[in-house]
Formats: structure tokens, sequence, C-alpha cells
């Protein structure tokens, strides 16, 4: 096993996290407010697709990236409008929204199915590129994985230190109280829900414009919801999720690794695709052991509708 | 120098939801450094008034006066910037965050948790209180918790403080505390609404009062002017009647036993059951009072199965071990369990009474056959419970969410009892719920133990406790007082249980000064 | 109702931006299916795994079970029964009987994991039983390809074909219907008895209303988990079998249709109630054939049937919650017929 190798492999877990790491922080910040979304599979979708079209009649991979995430933020938008003012089961809705935006995606990409856009060069940072083998490994990425690690410390650094992150919390935690203290509860969640959609439709775009440039019918292949279940492996704790997601990217390139490793392993190929899918079912029942940290951690209104005017 | 006009003046305020008008036509001043009392029995109306004022509903009609102007709040950040503050029945707390967190949120966005930590201090200090800025809300006791939401509001130079029913949290000895507080802020100018059911507190405390009864004022008067029976006649629309005395309980047969009982809560912020040992012979009542917190959800759990004990023979039913079993399984052995939260939990409120019959009742009575549920059976049991014990609704198919609160209750109790338990666990079971409605309630737990069964009556509400029970123990921090017979529970004796101060189950010297009145015959009025 | 007005009309407009004829896109899409008697038993063909796939989830779901994993189920049915089909000798008539078996006990197989796994350790059953879609997919993939691939098939990625007397028999003469829509309908029934009729399916409805009165009034959690999934599971898998033992005939790598998914909504269309749920079936199924025929006539690529599921669903939401707000505000008295 050379360094080289393990360089390499270092690379592609840090470009294979990154969507994870942003759908996941996109969802978490939705689930800290209290809203349940499970449309993170369809929100990739189109933001995948729409960031491929974009990019291919523009040209323009920045365009591309802004109509990636529109279009996430747009189809949160239903999600918001179904499951806030008309209060209906956020479970149901999301999985409505998952269904939908896969197959509203494969629609609208059809004829995009042979097209081909640029790859994107990746940008060497000067002088932290030049370091053997880590340098190589962090910081020769596309300039969107940069995005992405400078869109998660922000998203951290809210959370953690900001009042906007403590009153998010507040919220999520018990929205009576919120309320009858005076924060406008309703807003406040549903612009947690239309920035979970947004960076989730980042996530998808990174995928068809950056990972790998194309557009095909399944490009997302769960990890909207592989998003999901790590939101719940982190018990809702952001840097967790970054952990969480570079673990992940670790599985989902395993196949690569076997493969350029040499090591000649009998393993059929569908056993090693599967990785990530058990993978997230193992670590789903790990965290379930400690229900007094998820508990503190969960926010406590998660799923449940609000009524401003009970009485 | 008193300003002449009044701080706060309503006139015809009123807020009519579509199924009933919870504030009608209310008319009332207060003035500065005033202690005013909002009076009248749950359902009054009080707590919808005060959500008025402090803005967090809008009236459907009438007018609001702040120190002459009119004024319309619409939030209660425009409450605050007026000067008013409240403090929730049921605190407005965050309990994953800390104190200092808790208040920079209701102070506004110029305040950090730092600054509001400093400012805690400070509020603290000049009011001899105690408090720490960095602890989490969940670690907090009931009573510090309080604390905590009265400087939040005393941090914003309140011209008005809203209290609502502030002592239903509180062990007897606290209250003379807070209420030193509250004449301290009076003198300075603020004035106070306190709102609550407590005569004798409202004697004690407030210089007026305004009196409601099912939305509307009933009357305005001195409390210090009245008797608690004329202020309790004034509150409920007529004398109340006692309740009937009891003959002592014939035979010692022991129906239930709880040994050494320790639990876990399943609630991390919960509290643990610390080894509870008591008996309940046949036809006694045990009253478990207790301020709220202190462990009684998770005894009601225990005592019903929800929550299964380590050994099976820390509970035991007629003798026999049954720590182990379901609640599934305790109902077929012959107890009945009624819970503290009707709607929801007691009974589901989208399923019709037949259903909600059939919800319990499925273990004593014959209403399933070959695996269907049996219709008729289903229908005559609701028939029967709604007669007997007078459940006003539409009928065995209403759905138990159309039902009020009393009457839901009525149905809820009148399941289990029917169903002739040997032993009656029951949590709360006149909370919230009107007069009339409490009186049968309580009569008809007191003609079960008659029959001779065996009921344990869990109820934060003392007075309920004294009036009921035929021994009394103690809820505190899961841990159980020596039960002792209703004669040597006075007030003074159980508060300080409640406030943890344990004592020999010895005759008392004769109790202090202050809080209870007893008129010749031996009746009491609602006092605490 | 109002949903599927809506959805209608939505389609109309969806039609018309996309440059076709939106009165011949209606036409082609919900009419031309339904021309011929052919076309018919094809509505009924389609709609057969959907109502029974709904019905078990429907079950599920009214017990707050969340089973999303029904396409995984339905392909470990597919295996279970091509298992039976290609290594036990057929003889007519016990055949049939034991393939049926299979197919219930592979969706309930793979069902069981999501349900031991939440009784026992709490994890989230939306996720794991998503998740082992994907391994169930794959699973059937490395079938196909690997030991269970037709020396005879020139490769492509199936197995033999059954022998008859593994093959469902068909009903109509001229179609592919068959005893799968007969099976279906008694599950329907079954399905009506066990939700409106039995005190099994009372606790049913108790657990999905309340948990907490559930748990007060006695019922077994565990019981509700294992029981919510493993219908749902045994459902699907019994659909999954009259995949393969049907039109298909065989195990393909194309096994995995998306009824598992459908069936979700058809579920929550249909009201979680057995009519609805039928009703539910033959609308999605409409729109699955409307679909190929788009594609056919239209030159619209298939997946706008998805686009139609998916709007139905929402309308469906939306319109449902207003019904409800409208019930709220008139104060509900009786138990209506809902």
């Amino acid at each position: 096993m050379t360094t080289e190798l393990l360089g390499a492999i270092l690379f592609a877990m840090i470009v294979a996290a990154t969507p994870l790491m942003l759908v996941a922080l996109g969802e978490l910040v939705t689930e800290k407010a209290g809203m349940l979304n499970l449309g993170a599979e369809g929100l990739m979708a189109v933001g995948a697709v729409s960031a491929f079209i974009a990019t291919h009649t523009t040209g323009s991979v920045t365009v591309g990236v802004l109509a990636g995430i529109t279009a996430g933020v747009l189809l949160s938008c239903i999600f918001a409008l179904v499951t806030i003012p008309l209060m209906a089961n956020q479970v149901a809705t999301g999985l409505a929204i998952a269904i939908f935006g896969v197959g509203l995606a494969a629609f609208i990409g059809k004829p995009f199915e042979s097209s081909v856009i640029a790859s994107t060069p990746a940008w060497n940072v000067p002088g932290l590129s030049e370091i053997p083998v880590l340098g190589k490994a962090l910081f020769s990425h596309q300039p969107i994985v940069y995005l992405a690690w400078l869109a998660t410390g922000i998203v951290i650094w809210v959370l953690a230190r900001t009042r906007t992150g403590l009153v998010l919390k507040a919220v999520g935690e018990s929205p009576a109280v919120g309320h009858a203290i005076g924060y406008p509860v309703n807003r406040i969640r549903a612009l947690a829900v239309l920035f979970g959609g947004g960076m989730a439709g980042l996530g998808g775009a990174y995928l068809s414009v950056f990972y790998t440039p194309m557009w095909t019918e399944d490009m997302v292949a769960g990890r909207g919801w592989i998003a999901l279940a790590l939101v719940v492996f982190a018990t809702w704790r952001p840097w967790r999720v970054v952990l969480g997601a570079h673990l992940f990217g670790g599985v989902l390139i395993l196949q690569l690794f076997v493969q350029s490793s040499g090591l000649d392993l009998q393993v059929p190929a569908q056993l090693l695709s599967a990785m990530p899918y058990l993978a997230t079912i193992v670590v789903l029942v790990l965290i379930a052991g400690n229900p007094k940290t998820i508990r503190i951690h969960s926010p406590a209104s998660l799923g449940k509708p609000f009524r401003p005017d009970a009485h | 120098m008193k300003p002449p006009v009044p701080r706060l003046q309503l006139q015809g305020l009123t807020k009519a939801y579509p199924t009933l008008v919870a504030n009608d036509q209310i008319s009332l001043t207060v003035e500065a450094g005033e202690i005013h009392a909002i009076l009248g029995e749950n359902g009054a109306g009080k707590s919808t008034l005060m959500k008025m004022i402090y803005g967090v509903t809008q009236p459907t009609a009438g007018q609001m006066f702040w120190e002459g102007t009119p004024v319309s709040i619409g939030s209660p950040a425009i409450a605050r910037s007026l000067g008013i503050g409240m403090v929730f029945q049921h605190f407005s707390l965050f309990e994953s965050l800390t104190v200092a967190e808790n208040t920079s949120l209701s102070l506004g966005s110029s305040h950090t948790p730092s600054s509001a930590a400093q400012a805690l201090q400070q509020a603290a200090a000049r009011y001899g209180l105690e408090v720490h800025p960095e602890k989490f809300i969940h670690d907090l006791s009931v009573g510090e918790r309080q604390r905590v939401e009265i400087l939040r509001c005393l941090l914003q130079d309140p011209k008005l403080l809203i209290l609502d029913e502030p002592t239903s949290v509180l062990p007897p000895q606290a209250i003379e505390g807070l209420f030193a507080m509250l004449r301290r802020l009076a003198s300075e100018g603020c004035s106070i609404l306190y709102i609550s059911h407590k005569l004798q507190e409202i004697q004690q405390l407030c210089d007026r009062a305004t009196i409601l009864r099912a939305g509307k004022v009933v009357a305005e008067c001195r409390p210090q002017e009245e008797t608690a029976a004329s202020l309790a006649a004034l509150m409920i629309g007529r004398d109340t009647e006692p309740l009937p005395k009891r003959p002592p309980a014939a035979s010692a047969k022991t129906i239930f036993a709880a040994e050494g009982l320790t639990l876990l809560s399943p609630d991390p912020y919960g509290t643990h059951l610390d080894n509870i040992s008591f008996t309940v012979p046949q036809g006694t009542i045990l009253g478990i009072a207790g301020v709220s917190g202190n462990g009684q959800r998770e005894l009601l759990w225990a005592l019903s199965g929800e929550t299964r004990c380590p050994s099976p023979e820390m509970l035991q039913l007629h003798h026999e071990p049954i720590g182990h079993r379901g609640p599934a399984a305790r109902r077929r052995l012959g107890m009945s369990v009624v819970p503290e939260d009707r709607l929801g939990t007691g009974a589901i409120p989208a399923m019709s009474l037949e259903e909600n019959g059939l919800l319990t009742a499925v273990y004593t009575q014959p209403m399933v056959r070959h695996g269907l549920v049996d219709q008729k059976a289903t229908h005559a049991f609701a028939q029967k419970c709604i007669a007997q014990f007078d459940v006003r609704c539409s009928g065995a198919q209403a759905l138990a969410g159309a039902l009020s609160g009393g009457n839901l209750q009525k149905f809820i109790v009148g399941r289990e009892l029917l169903q002739t338990p040997q032993l009656l666990v029951c949590s709360q079971p006149t909370w919230g719920v009107d007069v009339g409605a409490a009186a049968l309630l309580r009569r008809a737990i007191q003609s079960l133990a008659e029959q001779g069964s065996a009921v344990i009556l869990i109820s934060e509400d003392l007075d309920e406790i004294l009036e009921v029970s035929d021994e009394v123990a103690v809820l505190f921090e899961g841990k159980l007082s020596p039960p002792m017979p209703a004669s040597e529970a006075s007030p003074e004796r159980v508060g300080l249980l409640m406030a943890g101060v344990w004592q020999q189950q010895t005759h008392t010297g004769a109790s202090t000064t202050s809080t209870s009145h007893r008129a010749g015959d031996g009746t009491r009025a609602a006092s605490s | 109702m109002v949903a599927v007005g809506l959805t209608v009309l939505t389609g109309l407009i969806i039609f018309a931006l996309l440059g076709k004829d939106p009165i011949l896109g209606f036409q082609v899409f919900f009419v031309y299916p339904l021309r011929s008697l052919y076309g018919l038993s094809e509505l009924l063909l389609k709609a057969t795994p959907l109502a029974l796939i709904g019905m078990g989830l429907a079950v599920g779901f009214r017990a707050g079970i969340w089973n999303i994993g029904a396409e995984g189920q339905f392909l470990f049915g597919a295996v279970f029964a091509t298992g039976v089909a290609l290594y036990l000798p057929s003889i007519t008539g016990v055949s049939l009987l034991v393939m049926v078996f299979a197919g219930i006990l592979g969706g309930m197989a793979w069902a069981l994991i999501p349900a031991w796994l939440r009784a026992r350790f709490h994890t989230n059953e939306i996720l794991v039983s998503l998740m082992l879609v994907y391994v169930a997919q794959l699973f059937v993939s490395w079938l196909v390809f690997g030991p269970w691939r037709d020396p005879r098939g020139f490769n492509f990625p199936q197995t033999e074909m059954f022998d008859a007397a593994w093959l469902l028999p068909t009903l109509l003469s001229g179609s592919r219907l068959n005893l799968a829509f007969a099976l279906t309908l008694i599950v329907l029934v079954i399905g009506h008895i066990l939700l409106a009729k039995s005190y099994y399916g009372f606790s049913i409805r108790v657990a999905g209303e309340s948990p907490t009165a559930a748990r007060y009034a006695g019922l077994s959690e565990r019981r509700n988990i294992y029981a919510g999934l493993l219908i749902g599971g045994a459902c699907a898998g019994l659909a999954g079998m009259a995949e393969v033992a049907g039109p298909m005939g065989q195990l393909t790598d194309k096994a995995s249709v998306g009824y598992g998914f459908a069936a979700i909504i058809v579920a929550f269309v249909g009201r979680l109630q057995p009519l609805g749920i039928g009703l539910a079936a033959l609308v999605m199924a409409l729109f699955f054939l409307g679909g190929e025929q788009a594609q056919q006539y239209l030159n619209l690529p298939g997946s706008i049937s998805r686009v139609f599921q998916g709007l139905l669903l929402f309308y469906l939401l939306a319109a449902d919650v207003l019904v409800q707000f409208r019930l709220v505000r008139t104060p509900p008295q009786t138990k209506g017929a809902t």
C-alpha cells in the first residue's frame, strides 16, 4: 500500500463525501427547526438535472450551480407550503417530494442524457498543494469542493455561535414556547426548509456538473437517503455530520479501492456496490444505542406540526 | 406620586373561538403599584385573558388602554416594549438551552447570552435570589425554573407583571418568599396581575380582585374584606357542598403493596423512583401528594405497567407479584388506571366514545368475538357509561375530541369504574375539570372505595388530596414519605414533606401561625 | 376526487407547455389505454400489484409503521419464487401453491430485517427498509448475471423460463390477466375486515393514532411493529411472485419496475382503505399505461407517469388537509362514514 495510493484514496474520499456533507448539513438545519423533510433524494435530483441543463445551455458552471440551488429551493417550497400552513403529515409529504423529484428530474432530463459538458479543472491551492501526498489529496480539488468546505464552516459557526442558530434550536425544541415569546415560528421553520432544499440542490448540482459531468436518471443513486441517515447518525451535531460524510465517502469508493489495490478478492461487484447501503444500516443500529444523547440533541418537536392558535 | 390614569384598563374585551366564547365583555382596571387578582375556577377564561394582554392572541372585540392610551397588542414583543412581563404557568423555557441563552432569547436581539448572564446576576443580587446562568434548564428543579422565569421578566423593568398560577408548582414554604418579592415590586410602582384559584393566597396578597366565571366578570371586590366562603361562592356561583364524611374502612385486608419500588425513569430528564414502599388496604384511598415533577409520572407508569419493574415483587396485587407484568395483564387482574393526560393517552380524540370504551374495557368485558369487535357490546357499554356518569355528548358515536374536558374525564373515569376494579390508580383526576364534574368524580371514587376497592390517588392538588384521602403520603424527588392517616395530615406538615423535609411519624406540635382556617363544622373552603 | 381533477388539469397544462395538443394528450394518456378489452385487461394487470402491495402497506401505515422498502420486499418475493421454480420439481397444482408461499415468505423475510432492527434497536424503519431496496436490487442483479443465469440465454441477464406448472393460470383468454388478480381481490376483502371490524384492526388504528394511548391500553408495541412490516412484506412478496410467475415468466434484471414505490402513493391516495386503494390502483395503472402510450404517440419520455403520480400525491395531501381543516371548523360531532 503505497503512500501515493493512500493519497489517492483520501482524495477520492473527500470528493465522494462532499455532496453527502452538503445535503446532510442542509437537512440538519431543517431538522433542527423541527421539520422532517424526507425528500432529499428528490431535491438532489432536481438540483442535479437543473444544474446540468443550465451548464450545458449557458456553458457556465456558475450558472449551473445557481440553477441547481434554485431548483432545490423551489421544490422544497412545495414541502414547506403543504406542511406548514396546511399542516399535512411531514413523512408522507417528504416521501412525495422524493418520488416526485426523482420522476420530474428523469422527465426533464431525458433529452439531455447523451449530452456532455466540459469537466471542470481542479484548482491547485498555491503552495499548499505542493505538500507531498497530503497536498494532492487536500488542496488540488475542483473549486466547488472548497466552496463546500466554506459553506460547511459557515453553517457550523452560525449554529454554534450566532443568535440565529440559537433561535433555530429553540424553535425546534419547543415551537409553542417560541411562539409565546414572540418568535415567528412558522417563518423560521419555512426558511429552514428552504435552506435545506438549497443545500440539497447544491449537492445534486455537484454530482452532475463536477463529479461526473453528465446526466442519467439514476444519478443520485440513494445519496439523498444516505444523507438523511447521516443526520441521525450524527445525532444532529454538525461536526459529526462532516465526519460521517467522509466515512461514507470512503465506503462509496470502496469499489475503486479494491480494484486499484490489485487485491484479488473474489467479491462480486454488486456486493461492493451494496456496501454504502449496508453500512448505513449498521450505522443506524449503532447510534440508536444511547437514548439520552439522542434526547438531548434531537429537536424535540421534530416532525410535529405547529398550531399557533391552539387553545 | 400615583398618576390618576390607571395603568391598564380593559373595556368589553372579548375573545370568541368557533366553538366557545372564552372571554365575554371583560372590563377591569389595574392601578399602578396595585396587586390585582384574577380569580376563577379552571376554565373560567383567566389564561385566555392574560394571553390577550400579553399579545399572544388578539381580542375579537373590545379595547385595551395602557396608561390612558388605547393600544393594540399584536405580539409579545409589543407587550414587552410597553413594559408588560409575563410569568407563564407552564414555563416558557427551552430545556436544552442554558439559563443565559434562554434569557437572551427573550430579551431581544441586542443581548447575547453573556450580557444576559451579567444582567441576571445583577438582578438576582438586587432581589436576593440565586441564579446560575450557565446551567441547563433541564438540570434545574421546578422552583429554580420559576425563579429564572421571574428574573427574566424583572430584567426588563416591567410596569405590569402577570403571574399565571405561580404557586401551583411551589411547596407552601416557598410561597412566602414569592409574596415578599411581589410586595416589594408593588411598592416600587410595578402593577401585578395575579391569576389564581387559591382563595387564601389572594386574601393574603392582593389589594383588589376581579372574579371570572364562564368567561364573564361576575364580581369585583377587595379580598381582605371578604371571607373565604363568600369568595368561593362568587367564584363558583353557589355554595360548595362538603363531601360527606365516610365511615372508616372495615377490614384491613391488603389489596395492593409496593415494596422497595426502585425504577429508573425512561425519560433522561425525568425523576427516578427510589425505594418506595406502601400498602393499600381494602376500602382505602391513599392520596399521594407532591409538587409537580417529583416522580408522579414515573410512579404512574410503574403502577400501570407501562414501565416494568426490575423485580416482580416490587409490586403486589393480592400478594401476587406483578412488577413484571404489562398493562393488559394488570387490567385482567383487576387494576384500572386513569391517566393524567386525558386527550391523547386516556382517550383518542379522533375515535368515538364506543371505541374509546373498547380501549380498556376489552380486558374485563366481553367485547370481542372470534377476533371481531362486538359492536352491540361496545355500544351498550358506552351508553351505560354516558348515562351513569352524566356525560354530556351527542351519543355513543360522538368523537372523544368533541367533548369538553370535564365530560371526557367523566367518561374516562366512568369507563374505569364500570369495570369494578379491585384497585384504581388515578392521576390528576379532576385537573382542568369544572366544579360540578369534579365533585361528581370525587364522590364516585369514594363510593368505589366504600364498596371495598383500594384507590391510589396521585394529585398535585393538595386540596383534593386532603379532601378525599384516608391516608396521605408525599412524593419528593422520587421518594415516598411513610403514609399517615388523613387526620394527621395538616397542610403545614404535608407542605414540609413536599419541600423535602422528612419528619417522624409522631404527633407534630401545633400548626404554625398562618394559613389554615377551620370553620366550626369542620368544612373548609378551598385553601392550601 | 379534487386531487384527481387538479392533476388532470395540471397535466393538460404540461402537455400544452410541451407543445403538444392538450386534448390529444389527454386522449392518448387517459383514453387510449382503455380502448380495447385487451387494454382493459392490461389495466387490471397493472393495477393488481399496486392494489396488493398498497393494501399491505396501508395496514402498516395505519399502525404508524412506515414501510418504504416494499420494492425490495417485492424483489425478494420474486427471488424466492424463482428459487423454487428453478430448483424444485414441477408438479401441477402443488407447485403453484408452493410458489405462492415462497413469494409471501420472501417478502416477509426481507421485511423482517427492518422490523427486528426497529423492535430491538429502535432504528428508523424508513431508512432501513429503503436501504434494503438498493441491496435487493443489487442482489437480483448478482443472481441474474451470475449463479442463476440461463446457460442457454445468450448471456442475457435472466434466468431460465419457468415450467408451465409454475406459471399463474390466466383468467381471460387472450389477455395476460391471471390468478393474481383474484388473489388481490381476496386480499382487499381481508384487509377491509381486518381494519374495520376486527379487534386487531382496532389496535392497529390506536397505535397509529396515539402511541401513548396504545401503551396505556396495554397494546404491544413490538407486535405492532412486526405485524405492520411483515404484512406489508407479505403482500409485496406475493406481488413479486406474481410478476415473475405471470407476465414475465422468469427473473430478469428488469424485475424492479417501481411498483413498490408507486404502491406507497396508491395507499395514500386510497386513504389507507381497501376500496380507495382499489380505485387508486386503477388510476395509477392508468397513469403507467398512459405514459407508455405517450411515449409511443406523443414522443414523450416514459417518466411522465412518475410526474403525474407525484402530482397526484401532492394535490391529495394538500386537498386532504383542506378537507380536514374544514371539518375542524365545524366541530366533529359524530363519527361519519369516512
